[in-house]
């Protein structure tokens, strides 16, 4: 695919418009958050709707409609009503509440920065759930395998983590630059080849917790375990995914690798023109991006599950990437999307809790938020004062051949 | 600028058959030593192949009758020269250019017969089984891929075969539990299947999201409705969830062959569709008008839009079209297959199908040959489990994802997409 593209340059992209200064508008950080906004505004009236849908009392209303709309409009009005404050004081209400939603944000963040790293070098990083799997086999086998002091245990056990993901990372990245394999399709496929390695491990001695037949290891060694914040479940690994974060932007925007990677972003060929390395630069963006990855999988084996199981994943490499093009590629953007699933996530387990609605209503909120932001002149067709929004969407509209 | 960078038209010189171009000669060496690689390895597993007989299951449910027994050790090695022969004669070129892939399908046969021998000396093979087997996991990868095909001729990537897959197989569980009625419960899963589609449709090529982000974005959506209202409504009331399964319908005459009929022709509606539109899709994309303008599209849209095509009207048809077929694959799960409705349960087998029509070059019967394989890896994954094999399960369902990778990256054989798949047509 990229082979040919040495021999016969593609044709050079449109001259972009000179960056003018937004006149009299407002800056474009703040249409960015205008749109977001909206986005979750609309998010939650889709979420309004399959609440009534699916609300008990709303049904029986509804079969008197005719005789008294107002009590179909209020039980209506009070599902969603209970249902949302359940989720807001779930995310949101007190310190445990909102300690529990920055556990959860912790590797949303993590795995979302690494879909982002991968975006701005123009990689669609699909396989965050196939690099967290490999860090979180990696950290949590010398998590429970190896004995050591503290302080080193954790370490290695972190430093683990990161080499697993950036390994699986790795691969994508070297056969994207010498082969020029789509890396949509290669993390595709090797997140199911790190699932399956996963259950496979888990099935052997070295693996296994004894005595059990379940595909469970061993807890990790206290002194290899992140220690936590308190009573709570909020755990050091939040520090580190700030941490994280801060690292990313200082890559991205203030090292002259990091100048590399978003100049092949933007453009390719010009990068190769200028004397850039285009592979090594994918190379680059795709092992630090599945050692990120690997960072959220060493948080959740040694900061919140502590067994490895097969399960340890989750949907969280998935949910990285709405998180990531939430966070519109950026670090900022990306921790504070995290914050805001995390949040989700918690909230929607107590909203399942006292309503009895399920938990699947955060997915779709999740999904929904998304295609709205990825789709701003949907959002502006609706939410019509919304200023127009500038060069954004058109960056990564290529496809296979890309 | 772009323009000028083409090379000068050479008088091309129809070039003697012995001479081929550095880069096919590095390609054929490549894909030739993956090929030996295999060989070897078949033949490694024919040497250390226990002695004694290897039996092979002819018909379902039958031990006593219809068996194959052949001696383990001797056809296995026989099988594994055979693929060796074929692997050193493809790297020496001693066949012409054109029948060079039968030389990768005699190994990949006997690397396959060699591998099964090498399981089942001394056992059982249920070898009917497996084909069946085969057939049922590779039905819906079959039209999840043709939907995949019809999408990406087009010029719109459709990573969200998953999605449409799971919405298919809600509707048609909920309907056929509802209705009583299959024929009412493909209809409506082909149009859910649609709807998907239309989703697709709408935000590709009209709001002109990036459609890669689109398909995972719809994806996540599909499993959340579907996950919501399985618990909402489905949870509560059972009686929403108990679709009867297709009944198999024999075909007069052919289903009376020997070993094949069974197999192909005692199966499901859903499976004859399946062939059917294997069929129809191949000859509406390489035979009809529509389907000329459907690859010109997913080509060249500007060099179509100049001589009259409607971009956009064909890249909506081709998508929406998809969507019936990608509809009755998630039908097959439940209807055609297990029954009622669970979370998430397509488990990730859009993808795989993805996987299918990459494997098979975005050509229809390269997707069905594809989705065959996988099918075939996956059936093979449970009855090794039966017959216990030392190799885990886990490593032989990795083979699918593994074989693309090898793929995509070029090891076997060029992988060429569309030109102007995925990039949205905007009109100057």
């Amino acid at each position: 695919m990229s082979n040919d593209t040495v021999t016969e340059p593609a044709p050079a992209p449109a001259p972009e418009a000179p960056a003018k200064k937004q006149r009299g508008g407002l800056p474009s950080w703040a249409v960015q958050g205008l749109v977001s906004l909206s986005a979750i505004v609309l998010a939650l009236v889709v979420g309004a709707i399959l609440i009534i849908v699916g609300d008990d009392q709303v049904k029986t209303a509804m079969g008197y409609f005719g005789a008294a709309p107002m009590d179909t409009i209020s039980a209506a009005a009070t599902a969603v009503g209970e249902a949302y404050k359940a989720l807001a004081v779930g995310a949101l209400g007190g310190l445990d509440p909102i300690a529990e939603s920055l556990t959860q944000a912790t590797p949303l963040i993590c795995g979302g920065l690494a879909v982002s790293l991968a975006f701005r070098t123009g990689l669609f990083n699909i396989g965050a759930q196939g690099q967290l799997i490999v860090g979180a086999i990696l950290a949590g086998y010398v998590g429970f395998a190896w004995h050591l002091p503290p302080v080193l245990h954790l370490v290695l056990a972190v430093i683990a983590g990161l080499i697993g993901g950036a390994i699986w990372g790795g691969i994508v990245g070297v056969l994207k630059a010498r082969t020029g394999a789509h890396e949509v399709i290669v993390t595709i496929m090797l997140n199911y080849v790190a699932i399956y390695l996963l259950q496979w491990l888990l099935t052997t001695t070295a693996f296994k917790r004894p005595g059990r037949e379940d595909p469970i290891s061993p807890v990790v060694d206290a002194n290899a375990q992140f220690p936590q914040f308190g009573d709570t479940r909020l755990h050091l690994g939040f520090i580190l995914a700030l941490l994280a974060a801060v690292f990313v932007w200082w890559l991205l925007n203030r090292s002259t690798v990091g100048f590399e990677l978003r100049a092949v972003g933007a453009n390719a060929d010009a990068s190769r023109t200028a004397g850039m390395s285009v592979g090594r630069a994918y190379t680059i963006a795709m092992v630090v991006a599945g050692a990120l990855a690997g960072l959220a999988g060493a948080q959740q084996v040694l900061g919140t599950d502590l067994p490895l199981t097969d399960g340890v994943a989750a949907s969280v490499g998935f949910d990285a990437i709405t998180v990531a093009l939430l966070g519109r590629g950026t670090p900022l953007g990306t921790v504070l999307a995290g914050l805001l699933f995390g949040a989700l996530n918690a909230g929607g387990l107590q909203m399942q809790l006292q309503t009895q609605t399920p938990l699947t209503l955060t997915t779709v909120l999740q999904a929904v938020i998304v295609l709205f932001v990825a789709a701003p002149a949907l959002v502006r067709s609706v939410v019509r004062f919304l200023p127009k929004e500038r060069g954004v969407g058109a960056v990564l509209a290529k496809g296979w051949n890309g | 600028m772009s323009e000028t960078t083409t090379t000068p038209d050479t008088v091309r010189v129809p070039a003697p058959a012995t001479i081929e171009a550095p880069a096919d000669r590095i390609r054929r060496l490549r894909i030739g030593g993956v090929m030996l690689v295999f060989a070897l390895i078949g033949l490694g597993l024919a040497i250390f192949t226990k002695s004694g007989q290897a039996t092979f299951q002819l018909v379902s449910g039958d031990l006593q009758n219809n068996l194959l027994g052949v001696p383990a050790q001797g056809t296995a090695l026989l099988l594994g020269i055979l693929g060796l022969v074929a692997a050193v004669a493809y790297v020496l070129r001693r066949v012409p250019q054109r029948y060079s892939g039968w030389l990768a399908a005699v190994l990949g046969i006997c690397f396959i017969g060699a591998f099964l021998c090498w399981a089942a000396a001394g056992k059982t093979f249920p070898l009917a089984n497996q084909f069946q087997g085969t057939l049922n996991f590779a039905t819906p990868l079959i039209l999840g891929a043709l939907a995949g095909v019809l999408c990406e001729r087009a010029g719109v990537i459709n990573i969200a075969i998953e999605g449409q897959f799971l919405v298919g197989a809600f509707t048609a569980a909920v309907v056929a539990s509802t209705t009583d009625s299959a024929a009412a419960a493909l209809v409506a899963a082909a149009l859910t299947g649609v709807a998907m589609a239309w989703l697709l449709a709408v935000f590709s090529i009209k709001y002109l999201v990036n459609q890669v982000v689109l398909g995972v974005v719809l994806v996540v959506f599909a499993s959340g409705v579907t996950g919501y209202l399985f618990d909402q409504f489905l949870q509560e009331d059972a009686s929403l969830n108990t679709p009867e399964v297709l009944s198999a319908v024999k075909i007069p005459g052919l289903g009376d062959i020997p070993f094949i009929g069974p197999i192909l022709f005692q199966q499901t509606v859903l499976v004859y569709l399946t062939y059917i539109a294997v069929a129809v899709v191949t000859f509406m994309l390489f035979q009809t008008r529509w389907g000329l303008r459907v690859r010109a599209v997913g080509e060249h849209p500007k060099a179509a839009d100049t001589v009259g095509i409607k971009v956009k009207r064909v890249r909506y048809s081709a998508v929406l079209w998809a969507g019936v077929l990608a509809g009755l694959g998630g039908a097959f799960f439940t209807v055609g297959f297990a029954g009622s409705f669970n979370k998430d349960m397509t488990a990730g087998n859009g993808f795989i199908a993805l996987a299918a029509l990459i494997m098979g070059r975005w050509h229809p019967i390269g997707a069905m040959v594809a989705a065959l394989f996988f099918g075939f890896a996956t059936q093979l994954q449970s009855q090794l489990q039966v017959i216990q094999t030392p190799i885990p399960g886990e490593l032989l369902l990795m083979a699918p994802y593994l074989a693309t990778v090898i793929a995509v990256a070029g090891l076997v054989g060029r992988v060429r997409a569309p030109k102007a798949d995925g990039e949205p047509y905007v009109t100057e």
